[in-house]
């Protein structure tokens, strides 16, 4: 077995890396009224998982959110919010599962986004993993200016999330001004044009109200 | 997908030394490394669609693998053939930049030309309903979208890279993200702009037309009212 190690190693190196990719995922779905939507993940004991969710679109800007351990425990669960963070260390190795409500919504549906992040980040290359000497000042240079990076990437997508919740309401405003405007233009015609003729017809001379008159 | 293309060179050439337990191994990790992303469950009709909000030029690289539910087993067993997935991509204006079918797993790639929300559709080509039999197929599914699409083995592979210089080109990766999502941000703040002056406009004048048909009706009203009475002799 000894004939031809590193090749083998590298490979054996690189198929663990695959093994501990990072599982995250960063999703945004329409979630149609009284539907629920729920996402599943395999995941490790001791490992720190987080959730974010946002609704961005819809009714009222809410969803109900609640999340399951593989033994049917539910860790965490929460109703009608906008926008909520959640963090946990599994104890537990198997599927968990998180799911999106709307059931209590009976003609809105809305757009939630969702970041599901699993474990930590592995390292870009194999074998930075596995170091056994300290990291350089450049080396470490990098690391923090990679880690202030990310938070910067995540408050742009917290705000571009908030802007195009705005700009939905917007939007939305803008078109129901001009239906609103057109519609009680329209009623006006209408309303004060019948008003005119009902009070001719109130003092048009008719058949019987005549009769009536005279006797 | 470079593993395993390794994984079948390692297995067909036999002269490698590599002895049945690390094949086996080999093989345990390849599964092991398949069965790591998030899932959910969909309908045979269903068409599941998700949005995508990036700025222009940004690479998305979506991966997914289907499951189908055994009745006698009572699992999920591993990928049927012959059963595919339907993907369909739009861009902002409703144009399809990707509509492709794949087996049952697959990877697509897209690049955004223009800024704004794109809709990534999943759906499921089956037309035999005993197929499903009234369960569902299960989707594994990771989408990869700007920097983190970015394979740095392969890179470093192909600029022969040293590690520090890896490490660099990861942070001007960021950077350039960054700085995609702010120009997209500024074009975005713009569309928003408009749109509210829109508004103002708009309730502006349709609140000076309705005022003045308002009054003109008002007029109106009084004079052939009057006209009327007068005709009729009770003014």
């Amino acid at each position: 077995m000894g004939r031809a190690p590193s090749p083998a190693a590298a490979l054996l190196l690189l198929l663990l890396l695959r093994a501990e990719r990072l599982r995250g995922a960063e999703l945004t779905f329409e979630l149609p009224d009284s539907a629920r939507q729920c996402f599943h993940e395999e995941v490790e004991q001791g490992v720190r998982l987080s959730l974010d969710y946002q609704v961005i679109t819809g009714g009222h800007y809410d969803v109900d959110c609640y999340m399951e351990d593989p033994l049917g425990n539910i860790i965490y669960r929460e109703t009608k919010k906008q926008y909520d963070s959640f963090t946990y260390r599994t104890e537990v190795k198997g599927v968990y599962q998180f799911c999106f409500s709307n059931e209590f919504s009976t003609f809105s549906h809305k757009t939630v986004y969702f970041d599901f992040q699993v474990g930590d980040e592995p390292p870009i290359l194999p074998d930075m993993g596995n170091k056994v000497t300290a990291l350089t000042q450049m080396e470490s240079a990098c690391v923090t200016i990679h880690e202030a990076l990310k938070t910067v990437i995540d408050s742009q997508t917290h705000y571009r999330l908030r802007e195009a919740q705005d700009r939905a309401r917007a939007e939305d405003l803008n078109s129901r001004v001009s239906y609103w405007s057109i519609g009680e233009t329209i009623a006006l015609f209408v309303v004060s044009f019948s008003q005119v003729l009902l009070l001719k017809s109130f003092f048009t001379e008719k058949r019987p109200a005549h009769r009536a008159v005279h006797s | 997908m470079a593993a395993e293309e390794d994984l079948r060179v390692v297995c067909t050439r036999p002269g490698t030394g590599l002895g049945k337990a690390m094949r086996a191994l080999l093989l345990l990790l390849w599964f092991a490394a398949r069965g790591s992303a998030l899932y959910f469950h969909i309908g045979e009709t269903e068409k599941k669609c998700f949005i995508e909000e990036i700025p222009d030029e940004t690479m998305v690289i979506g991966n997914y693998r289907t499951q189908l539910y055994d009745k006698q087993r009572e699992e999920y067993q591993p990928a049927t053939p012959g059963l595919g997935m339907f993907v369909e991509v739009k861009d902002p204006e409703d144009k399809v930049i990707l509509a492709r079918q794949y087996g049952s797993e697959g990877r697509f790639t897209f690049t955004s030309h223009t800024p704004g929300e794109h809709q990534i559709c999943l759906h499921s080509n089956s037309t035999k309903f005993s197929l499903f039999a009234g369960g569902m197929l299960r989707v594994h599914l990771d989408i990869q979208v700007g920097e983190h699409a970015n394979d740095y083995a392969e890179i470093a592979a192909k600029d022969k890279l040293s590690e520090l210089q890896l490490r660099v080109r990861q942070l001007v990766e960021q950077v350039e993200q960054i700085q995609k999502e702010q120009n997209y941000q500024r074009w975005r703040e713009e569309r928003f702009r408009q749109t509210s002056e829109s508004t103002n406009q708009r309730v502006l004048w349709w609140s000076i037309l309705q005022t003045l048909i308002l009054v003109a009706i008002g007029v109106w009203q009084m004079r052939h009212l009057k006209s009327f009475f007068e005709a009729k002799k009770l003014v």
